[in-house]
C-alpha cells in the first residue's frame, strides 16, 4: 500500500511538472507578443533572443498610437466583426432552418437533398476557393462585405449538427404544439429555438472560430482597403515600411484582446462547443 | 390529413430553401465549374480560344515540378504533425482528465492558441524564429544548451523551415484536438476503469485495453481532421516562406493560388482543385473503411 501511494504520489508529481511545461510552451509566445507590444521598438530587437524578452524592462504605449497613425486599425476591426458576425447570425437562421426541415417536416425532395448535404460534409473550403473565386468576378461581387459573408451563410457541418440536436428533442412537444393550431413557422421560433439554445450556443462558436482567422478568402477578393478583415491586414502591416516590430505586437495585440476576453467570459461554451464537434462522429 | 401533409411540403421546402441554394450556388456550382474548366485550356488574357484539351491540364500539373514537391511537403506535413499532435492533444487530455488542481486553469491556457488567427501566429512566431540574437528560439536553445546551440535562421533553412512550420500549427491546434479527446475520454464508463484495477491492471495496462479501444472513434475522428487541415496549408506558408526557400515549403494550395494569381492560369488551377478534392475524398473514405472494418472487428 506504501508504496501504492508513494507511486501516486509521484505520478502527481510528474503531472504537474509536465503540465507546467506545457503551459509554458503555449503561454510563451502570447506573453512575448503582449511585452513586446509595450516596448520601444529598438529594444525589441535588441532584448528579443534573452530572457529579458519575457519582461517589461521599460514600458509605453507608444506602439499602440503608432497603430493608428500608420493604419486605419479600426475599420480593419469593424470589418472583421461586421463579416463575422453576419455569418453567425445568418448561418445560425438559415441553416437551423433548414436542419427543422431534414429533421421533422416531410416535403418532396427531403431525402434526396439531405444527401446533397451530407456529401458536401468533407469537401473544403480550400476545394473551392479559385473556381468560387472566378464566379465572385462573374457576379462583379469582388471588394465588398457580401463576397466575404453570403457564401458562407448556408453550411453543411452547421446544418448536420443542428440535425443531429434536434432529433433528440421529443417529437410530443410539437405534436401538443400543432394541437394547439401552431403551424411550422410558430413552432419553429416559440417552441424549437428556445429549446435548441445549446445547440445554437454550439454553432455560433464554431462558426465564430471557423471565420474569424479567415486569411486566404480575403486576399483572394479583397485588395481594398476599406473592406480588408484583421488577418490579412496584419499581414499587410508586417511589412509595410519601416518595420516596426513593436507596431506590429501592438496590433497582434489589439487584435486578440476582444477575442481572449469574449473567450475568457464564455469559455465553457467554447469548450463544450468544440467538443461535440467531435464526439458525433 | 391530405391538406396538412400538403402546407407541411411547401413548408418545409421554404425552411431548407435558403440553405440548398447557398450550397448549391456557392460550393456545388463553382465546384462543377472547377471541373469543367480543368479539361480546358483556359488561360486569363490568353489570346487563344479557349477549347477542350482533355487531361493535359492534369498532365501538365502533376509533372510539374513545383506541384510535385507541394503534395511531397504536405505529406511529410501530415505524417509529422498528425500523429505528433495527435498523441499530444491525447496525452494533454488524459493529465488533465486527472483530479488535478487548476486543471480548468490549464485547458484554459491550453486552449487559448485556437482562438488566434493563424496570421496573427505566423506574425508573432516569425520573430519567435528571428535569426542569431533577435530570436527568442535561438535565445531559449542557446541558453539551453549552454550555449551548444549555434543560432539558425529558421525560416530560411531549407531544412528548418517546414519543421518550423509544423511546429507553430501543432502550437496553434493542439488545444481544439485536446478538448474533443477530453470529451472522448470523459465518455468512457468509469466502470471500465474499476474492473481493469480489481483484475489488477496498471496505468499502462489500462490505458491500452480501455481507454484506447473506447476512445477509438475520437482518435480516428481527430486523426481524420488533422490530416485534412494538413493537405489545407497555406496561410502560414504565405505569410512567412512564400513557399521557399527553394520549394522546401511550397503546399498544394500555395501552388493552386499562385497559379491562380501570378499565372492566371484558369485551367491548370481547376484541376490543381480537382486533385486537391481528389485527396480529400480519398483520406475521408480510408476513414470510413478503417472504422467500419474496426467494427467489424470489436
Amino acid at each position: 500500500m506504501r508504496t501504492r501511494s508513494a507511486f501516486d504520489w509521484v505520478s502527481l508529481a510528474a503531472s504537474h511538472a509536465v503540465l507546467l511545461v506545457c503551459t509554458a510552451v503555449f503561454v510563451l509566445p502570447i506573453a512575448f507578443m503582449v511585452v513586446a507590444s509595450f516596448k520601444p521598438d529598438d529594444l525589441v530587437l535588441r532584448e528579443a533572443g534573452s530572457w529579458r524578452a519575457l519582461f517589461p524592462t521599460e514600458m509605453s504605449f507608444q506602439n499602440y498610437f503608432n497603430v493608428f497613425d500608420r493604419v486605419n486599425f479600426g475599420r480593419f476591426f469593424v470589418n472583421s466583426v461586421l463579416i463575422t458576425g453576419s455569418i453567425v447570425v445568418g448561418g445560425l437562421l438559415v441553416n437551423s432552418m433548414a436542419a427543422y426541415a431534414f429533421s421533422r417536416m416531410r416535403w418532396r425532395g427531403r431525402d434526396f437533398c439531405f444527401g446533397l448535404v451530407l456529401a458536401l460534409l468533407i469537401l473544403p473550403f480550400e476545394a473551392i476557393a479559385v473556381p468560387l473565386f472566378y464566379q465572385m468576378i462573374e457576379f462583379g461581387w469582388r471588394n465588398s462585405y457580401r463576397v466575404q459573408i453570403v457564401p458562407f451563410i448556408a453550411n453543411a457541418f452547421s446544418i448536420y449538427l443542428f440535425y443531429s440536436f434536434f432529433l433528440q428533442i421529443p417529437k410530443e412537444m410539437e405534436e401538443a404544439a400543432a394541437m394547439d393550431g401552431a403551424g411550422a413557422w410558430r413552432t419553429f421560433f416559440t417552441l424549437i429555438i428556445p429549446l435548441a439554445k445549446p445547440a445554437f450556443a454550439t454553432v455560433a462558436i464554431l462558426t465564430f472560430l471557423m471565420h474569424w482567422g479567415n486569411y486566404l478568402w480575403p486576399l483572394m477578393v479583397v485588395d481594398h482597403e476599406t473592406y480588408r478583415p484583421l488577418p490579412v491586414a496584419i499581414a499587410e502591416f508586417q511589412t509595410l515600411p519601416p518595420i516596426q516590430w513593436g507596431d506590429i505586437m501592438a496590433f497582434g495585440v489589439m487584435m486578440i484582446l476582444p477575442v481572449l476576453a469574449v473567450f475568457l467570459i464564455f469559455q465553457k461554451g467554447f469548450v463544450r462547443g468544440v467538443a461535440s464537434s467531435g464526439i458525433k462522429s | 390529413m391530405k391538406r396538412i401533409s400538403r402546407s407541411g411540403s411547401f413548408d418545409g421546402l421554404f425552411f431548407a430553401a435558403p440553405a440548398i441554394l447557398g450550397l448549391f450556388l456557392f460550393v456545388a456550382v463553382p465546384f462543377g465549374i472547377a471541373i469543367v474548366l480543368s479539361f480546358t485550356n483556359l488561360r486569363m488574357g490568353s489570346p487563344l480560344e479557349t477549347r477542350f484539351v482533355g487531361w493535359e491540364q492534369y498532365l501538365r500539373v502533376l509533372g510539374d515540378e513545383a506541384f510535385r514537391r507541394a503534395l511531397f511537403n504536405n505529406a511529410v506535413f501530415a505524417l509529422v504533425v498528425v500523429p505528433v499532435q495527435t498523441a499530444l492533444a491525447l496525452g494533454l487530455a488524459l493529465l488533465l482528465n486527472r483530479q488535478l488542481r487548476g486543471r480548468v486553469i490549464f485547458r484554459t491556457l491550453f486552449f487559448m492558441p485556437v482562438v488566434f488567427p493563424m496570421a496573427l501566429v505566423a506574425v508573432v512566431w516569425k520573430l519567435l524564429l528571428a535569426p542569431g540574437s533577435e530570436g527568442l528560439v535561438n535565445g531559449l536553445l542557446e541558453s539551453l544548451t549552454l550555449g551548444a546551440w549555434t543560432p539558425r535562421d529558421f525560416l530560411r533553412d531549407p531544412w528548418l523551415a517546414l519543421p518550423s512550420i509544423m511546429v507553430m500549427s501543432i502550437w496553434q491546434g493542439v488545444g481544439f484536438q485536446m478538448v474533443i479527446m477530453l470529451a472522448g475520454r470523459q465518455g468512457v464508463p468509469e466502470q471500465l476503469y474499476e474492473a481493469a484495477s480489481v483484475e489488477g491492471a496498471g496505468p499502462w495496462r489500462q490505458f491500452l485495453h480501455v481507454t484506447l479501444p473506447q476512445m477509438k472513434n475520437t482518435i480516428f475522428f481527430v486523426v481524420v481532421v488533422t490530416t485534412i487541415l494538413a493537405f489545407r496549408l497555406f496561410d502560414q506558408v504565405d505569410i512567412l516562406t512564400k513557399g521557399g526557400p527553394r520549394l522546401a515549403t511550397t503546399t498544394v494550395m500555395y501552388e493552386t493560388v499562385r497559379t491562380t494569381f501570378a499565372e492566371a492560369r484558369v485551367a491548370r488551377a481547376a484541376a490543381m482543385t480537382v486533385i486537391f478534392f481528389l485527396i480529400v475524398v480519398v483520406l475521408a473514405f480510408l476513414q470510413r473503411k478503417l472504422l467500419r472494418e474496426e467494427r467489424e472487428v470489436s
